[in-house]
C-alpha cells in the first residue's frame, strides 16, 4: 500500500525497496523464470487470438453488464441463491456483516478475493466483531502481518522464509523451522482448525456465469473448496467486471488466466458453484449461499469510451509480473491495493486522485504489459490519460507546463536547442559527452554522462548536402525527432548515405517538429495533441511510399498515437490514418522494403549484441529485422540475455526517477558486458544516450551505435 | 496411433507434469488393489501430521491425536465396488467408509474416487460432486485416489463444455476440475504440495473398451 504525499516522499519509498536486497534478487529471479515459464505455457498456442477474443467478449459483457446481471441474478436465485447488489465498497460490507449477523455466525474462513481487498472487508466485519481469518497461505501471512498484498496472485511475494518462520512462532506460540515444505504444514494443520470452526465462508469468484447462474472460482490451494463446502452459510463477493453471458467466455479466460499468472496450464482447482448445494452441517441440509455483486465505480467505467476497457481486467497479475518497474520496487510501491499496470490505474478509479498521483508517473512506458495482458488493454496509454487528468484537475508542475509551451512552438524549441549549443561550451567534452551535469540536474543522475548538442543540426547538414537519387525506386519522407536532429544528425547522415545508394529519394518537411513523446508522457495532453497537428500538417502523406523514422519512440508515438491525439478533428484524422500507414521504422525498411543483400557490404566479423527498444520489439512488433541487419552488414550478431526489456531512459522518466532509470540501465550493461561483444547496436537513439551514457561512466570501452552507422560503414 | 491413445498419452504427459501418479489398469478390480496397496504402504496418517511434527498451537494439536487405523473413504461408488472394496479394506485391516466425513474432517488416508471425465490438455480432472461427502473426500484425504475410464478423455474444457453445462442446469451442483494436488508457491514462491487439500494425487487410467 502506497502512503506519500508527493512526489519526493515517494521518491523516498521507492529509494528503500531498492535498498532492500532480498525483494531485488525475489524479484529478479520470477521476472526471468516467469517470462519463460509463460512462453511454454503458451507454446502452440494462438495468444493473440486468444486475447482478441477475450477482449471482444469482455467488451461486449461490459456493454451489456445491466442485462447480464439481470439475468445471473434471476437462475441463481432460481437455483436457491440470495444476490445482493452494493453500489459502493462500505455498502458491500455492510450486506456481508448483516448477512453474518442475521445468521448468527462468529467465525468466519475467506478464501482470496481481491474484491474483498479493494472493500477493505476485513476490517468492516473485524468492527462487527466477527472473527476473519484468511486461508490463502499469502492472504494469511499477510494479515497476520497487517499488511496488504504485493501482488495480486503472490500476496507475500516481498517476505522470506525467515520472517514466515518468525511470524509463525510467534502465532502458534512454538518455535518454527525456516524449511518452507514445514511451515506449509504449518499452515495446513492451523487452517483447517479454522475451517472446522467456523460458520461462514467468503470468497470471491473469478466468473460470474449468467446462462447459468453460477461461480467459477480459480485456485490452486484447493482452499475455496473448503470455504464454500464447510461453513453453513457461503458468500461470494465479486465485481460487475466477473459477469459473462455463458460458460464458454469463463472457459475461453480460463485458458489464458493461469498461462498469464503464473505460467501453469490450468490451477489445481478450478471450483464451479450452482445454486445452494448440500451442507450437512445446516439444519435443512443445504447451504445457505449468497452472491453480493459489486459496482464501486464500474458501471461509470463501463460508459468511457476509453476506460471502458478496464472492465476486461481478469486479475491474472502479468502486468506486475513483466513490469521492470514492478521488479524493482515491488507491489507496495507498484499500487494501491490493486498492483502493477492496472492497479495504477484502478487505484484512480477506486481509491481516489490523491492515491494515485504519485503512482501514474511511475510507468516507464515501456508496454511490456500492454504486450501479456489477457484482455489487451493498452495499459500504458491509460495511466498516461489518468496522469495527464490529475494535471488537468491540478494544475501542471513548472517544468512539464514550460516542456509543453515550449515544444508546442517549434521555433522557439529549436532556437533554444541552438541555444543550449553555445551554453554547453565551457562544459563540453571532446568525446561529445557534457563533463559535468548542469545545476539542474542533481547527483542521482551521474549514473549516466550526457551528451553534447551537435555543432550542426541535421536539418542544416540537409539543406547543404541533400542526394539527388535519379529515378528512384522509392520516394520516402524522413522523420528526424529531435535527438537525431540536434544531438546524433549523425545517424540520421548515415541512413541517408544508405537510402541514397539504393536509389531511395529523400525529403525532408522542414516545419517538422518533436514527436510530442515527452509531453505525452508527462501528461500535458493539449500540447501533444498541438504538436502531433503541427507535425501532420508538416507531412504529405500520400506524396510518399513511406515515412522512415530511425527513432523508434517516435515511429510508434506518430503511427499508434497520432490517430488518437486527432480523434475530434474529422479532417485531420484521415490524414492521420494516411500518414500512420505511412511510418516505418529503419531496420524494417532497410531489411524488408530494400532487400539489402549480405554482398553489399564488407563485415569486420566483429560480435555485436543488440538492444531490442521497447517501442521497436512491442510498440512495432519488430523482433528479427535489426538481428537480419546485423548478421548482413557483416558483424556478428550475439544474443543478449534480456534483450527485449527496457534499458531504463523512457525519456522524461528517467529525469523523474533517476534511481529508477539507473538501476534498469545497469542490468541492462551487466547482460550486455557478459556477451563480450564491444559493440552494442540499437535502433532508438534515446536509448543510445541512456547506454551511452551509462557505459561512459562505468568507464567500458563498449561502443553503442545505432544500427543505421555500421550499414552506412560496412557498405562496399 | 489412434485418437484415444493420444489423448490418453497426452493426458499422461500433462498430469505428470503436475506431479499426478498416473497408472493404467485393465479393470476395477486392480484399482481396488490399488488402493488396498498403497494403503498398506503408507504411514498411518498421523490426523493433519502429514508425517511432519512441527510446534502447533493448543487448539490445532488436540486435532493430532494420532489415529490407530488407517482410513480409506470412498463416497459416491456404486453400491457392488463399495461393497468389494469394503470386503478387502476389513480384510486388510483398514477401516472403509461411504459417509460421515464431517466426523473425519482432521484427515483421512485415502480418498477413492471416480472421475466423470478428463481433460488431456492439461491433465486435468471433472468431478461432479454436488454431495458433501464426495466433495470432502477429495479435499481431506492425505492421497486422492481417483479413476478415469479411458473413453472419458476429452481432448480440452470446450470438448466437456456441454457436459458441464447439463450438469450445471440441473441445480443445485458443485462441480470441480482437479489438476495435479493441491499446491502453494505463497512463500519465496517454493512450490510445496498439499498445502490445504491431498498431499499427492493418483490417477487410475481405466480401459475401457
Amino acid at each position: 500500500m502506497q502512503k506519500a504525499h508527493d512526489l519526493k516522499e515517494y521518491r523516498k519509498e521507492l529509494r528503500e525497496s531498492l535498498d532492500n536486497d532480498f525483494l531485488r534478487t525475489t524479484l529478479d529471479n520470477f521476472a526471468v523464470a516467469y517470462r519463460a515459464g509463460r512462453a511454454n505455457a503458451f507454446k502452440d498456442m494462438d495468444v493473440r487470438g486468444l486475447i482478441r477474443d477475450i477482449a471482444e467478449s469482455k467488451d461486449e459483457a461490459g456493454r451489456n453488464a445491466q442485462a447480464l446481471f439481470d439475468e445471473f441474478r434471476k437462475n441463481a436465485e432460481a437455483a436457491g441463491v440470495h444476490v445482493h447488489f452494493a453500489n459502493d465498497g462500505d455498502e458491500a460490507n455492510a450486506i456481508i456483516a448483516k448477512i453474518a449477523k442475521d445468521a448468527d455466525c462468529r467465525k468466519i474462513v475467506k478464501s482470496k478475493s481481491m474484491t474483498a481487498e479493494e472493500t477493505l472487508l476485513n476490517h468492516d466485519l473485524e468492527d462487527a466483531g466477527l472473527e476473519v481469518t484468511e486461508t490463502d497461505l499469502g492472504e494469511w501471512i499477510i494479515q497476520l502481518r497487517h499488511e496488504g498484498p504485493s501482488h495480486m496472485v503472490m500476496p507475500a511475494i516481498h517476505l522470506s522464509r525467515f520472517q514466515v518462520g518468525d511470524l509463525f512462532t510467534q502465532v502458534t506460540g512454538k518455535e518454527q523451522d525456516t524449511e518452507i515444505e514445514k511451515l506449509v504444514k504449518v499452515a495446513r494443520r492451523e487452517l483447517r482448525q479454522k475451517y472446522i470452526e467456523a460458520d461462514m465462508g467468503i470468497s470471491g469468484a473469478n466468473f460470474a456465469v449468467a446462462e447459468t447462474g453460477s461461480i467459477g472460482i480459480v485456485t490452486n490451494e484447493g482452499n475455496a473448496r473448503l470455504v464454500s463446502t464447510l461453513p453453513r452459510v457461503h458468500v461470494a463477493l465479486m465485481g460487475i467486471d466477473k459477469l459473462l453471458p455463458s460458460l464458454h467466455d469463463a472457459l475461453r479466460i480460463l485458458k489464458v488466466l493461469p498461462r498469464n499468472a503464473t505460467g501453469q496450464q490450468l490451477t489445481s482447482y478450478v471450483t464451479w458453484i450452482t445454486g445452494a448445494n448440500e451442507c450437512l452441517s445446516a439444519e435443512d441440509g443445504k447451504k445457505e449461499i449468497h452472491f453480493v455483486v459489486l459496482d464501486n465505480g464500474r458501471s461509470e467505467l463501463l460508459k468511457d469510451p476509453l476506460f471502458s476497457q478496464v472492465n476486461r481486467c481478469v486479475r491474472c497479475g502479468a502486468c506486475a509480473n513483466v513490469c521492470p518497474v514492478y521488479r524493482l520496487v515491488g507491489g507496495h510501491k507498484m499500487g494501491h491495493i490493486y498492483i502493477g499496470a492496472i492497479g495504477l490505474i484502478l487505484t484512480y478509479f477506486f481509491h481516489g486522485k490523491d492515491k494515485a498521483k504519485n503512482l501514474v508517473q511511475n510507468c516507464i512506458n515501456c508496454e511490456a504489459c500492454k504486450d501479456v495482458c489477457a484482455g489487451g488493454i493498452d495499459l500504458p496509454r491509460l495511466i498516461k490519460e489518468i496522469h495527464a487528468r490529475i494535471q488537468d484537475e491540478d494544475g501542471s508542475p513548472l517544468p512539464s507546463f514550460l516542456l509543453g509551451k515550449v515544444l508546442k512552438n517549434r521555433k522557439l524549441f529549436h532556437t533554444l536547442l541552438r541555444t543550449a549549443k553555445w551554453g554547453q561550451k565551457p562544459v563540453a567534452e571532446k568525446d561529445g559527452f557534457i563533463r559535468h551535469l548542469p545545476m539542474i540536474f542533481s547527483k542521482e543522475h551521474s549514473f549516466r554522462a550526457l551528451p553534447t548538442i551537435a555543432e550542426t543540426p541535421f536539418r542544416d547538414w540537409w539543406k547543404e548536402n541533400r542526394p539527388h537519387v535519379d529515378s528512384p525506386k522509392y520516394s520516402v519522407a524522413l522523420f528526424s525527432g529531435c535527438v537525431q536532429d540536434f544531438v546524433y544528425p549523425e545517424q540520421m547522415q548515415a541512413a541517408v548515405k544508405l537510402f541514397a545508394a539504393n536509389g531511395v529519394s529523400m525529403e525532408f518537411p522542414e516545419s517538422q517538429s518533436c514527436c510530442g513523446l515527452p509531453v505525452q508522457m508527462m501528461g500535458e495532453t493539449k500540447a501533444s495533441r498541438d504538436v502531433a497537428a503541427q507535425n501532420l500538417r508538416a507531412f504529405e502523406p500520400t506524396a510518399y511510399d513511406y515515412i522512415v523514422t530511425l527513432c523508434a519512440s517516435c515511429a510508434a508515438h506518430l503511427k499508434h498515437n497520432y490517430p488518437k491525439l486527432v480523434m475530434d478533428k474529422p479532417s485531420l484524422k484521415l490524414r492521420a490514418d494516411a500518414f500512420a500507414a505511412k511510418i516505418i521504422d529503419y531496420s524494417s525498411f532497410v531489411n524488408d522494403v530494400l532487400k539489402v543483400k549480405k554482398d553489399d557490404f564488407a563485415g569486420t566479423s566483429e560480435k555485436a549484441a543488440y538492444h531490442a527498444p521497447c517501442h521497436l520489439c512491442r510498440g512495432l512488433d519488430v523482433h528479427d529485422a535489426p538481428h537480419e541487419l546485423i548478421e548482413k552488414s557483416g558483424m556478428e550478431y550475439v544474443e543478449c540475455a534480456e534483450e527485449e526489456v527496457c534499458c531504463g531512459f523512457g525519456g522524461t522518466f528517467s529525469m523523474k526517477f533517476p534511481e529508477l532509470s539507473a538501476e534498469l540501465l545497469a542490468k541492462k550493461l551487466d547482460n550486455v558486458e557478459a556477451t563480450g561483444a564491444q559493440t552494442l547496436l540499437t535502433d532508438c537513439p534515446g536509448c543510445i544516450m541512456q547506454l551511452r551514457g551509462g557505459l561512459k561512466a562505468r568507464g567500458s570501452s563498449i561502443k553503442v551505435r545505432h544500427v543505421a552507422e555500421v550499414l552506412a560503414d560496412n557498405k562496399k | 496411433m489412434s485418437s484415444k491413445e493420444t489423448l490418453c498419452r497426452t493426458f499422461t504427459e500433462k498430469a505428470e507434469l503436475v506431479s499426478a501418479v498416473v497408472t493404467e489398469i485393465g479393470s476395477e478390480d486392480e484399482a481396488l488393489k490399488y488402493v488396498i496397496d498403497l494403503c498398506e504402504k503408507k504411514e498411518v496418517c498421523q490426523l493433519l501430521a502429514s508425517g511432519y511434527e512441527a510446534g502447533l498451537s493448543n487448539d490445532a494439536e488436540a486435532l493430532c491425536d494420532a489415529k490407530q487405523t488407517k482410513v480409506i473413504a470412498a463416497p459416491g461408488l456404486k453400491a457392488d465396488l463399495y461393497e468389494k472394496l469394503s470386503a478387502l479394506s476389513e480384510k486388510a485391516g483398514f477401516e472403509c467408509i461411504d459417509s460421515g466425513m464431517r466426523d473425519r474432517l482432521a484427515g483421512v488416508d485415502i480418498g477413492f474416487t471416480i472421475a466423470e471425465y478428463g481433460i488431456a490438455d492439461t491433465g486435468t480432472l471433472m468431478l461432479d460432486c454436488p454431495a458433501e461427502d464426495l466433495r470432502l473426500a477429495t479435499m481431506v484425504s492425505e492421497i486422492h485416489v481417483c479413476v478415469l475410464p479411458k473413453s472419458k478423455i476429452r481432448a480440452n474444457t470446450y470438448a466437456v463444455e456441454k457436459m458441464m453445462l447439463t450438469r450445471m442446469k440441473k441445480t443445485p451442483d458443485y462441480l470441480a476440475f482437479i489438476t495435479g494436488a493441491s499446491r502453494t508457491a505463497d512463500i519465496e514462491r517454493v512450490l510445496a504440495l498439499g498445502v490445504h487439500g491431498p498431499l499427492e494425487l493418483h490417477i487410475l487410467l481405466l480401459e475401457d473398451n
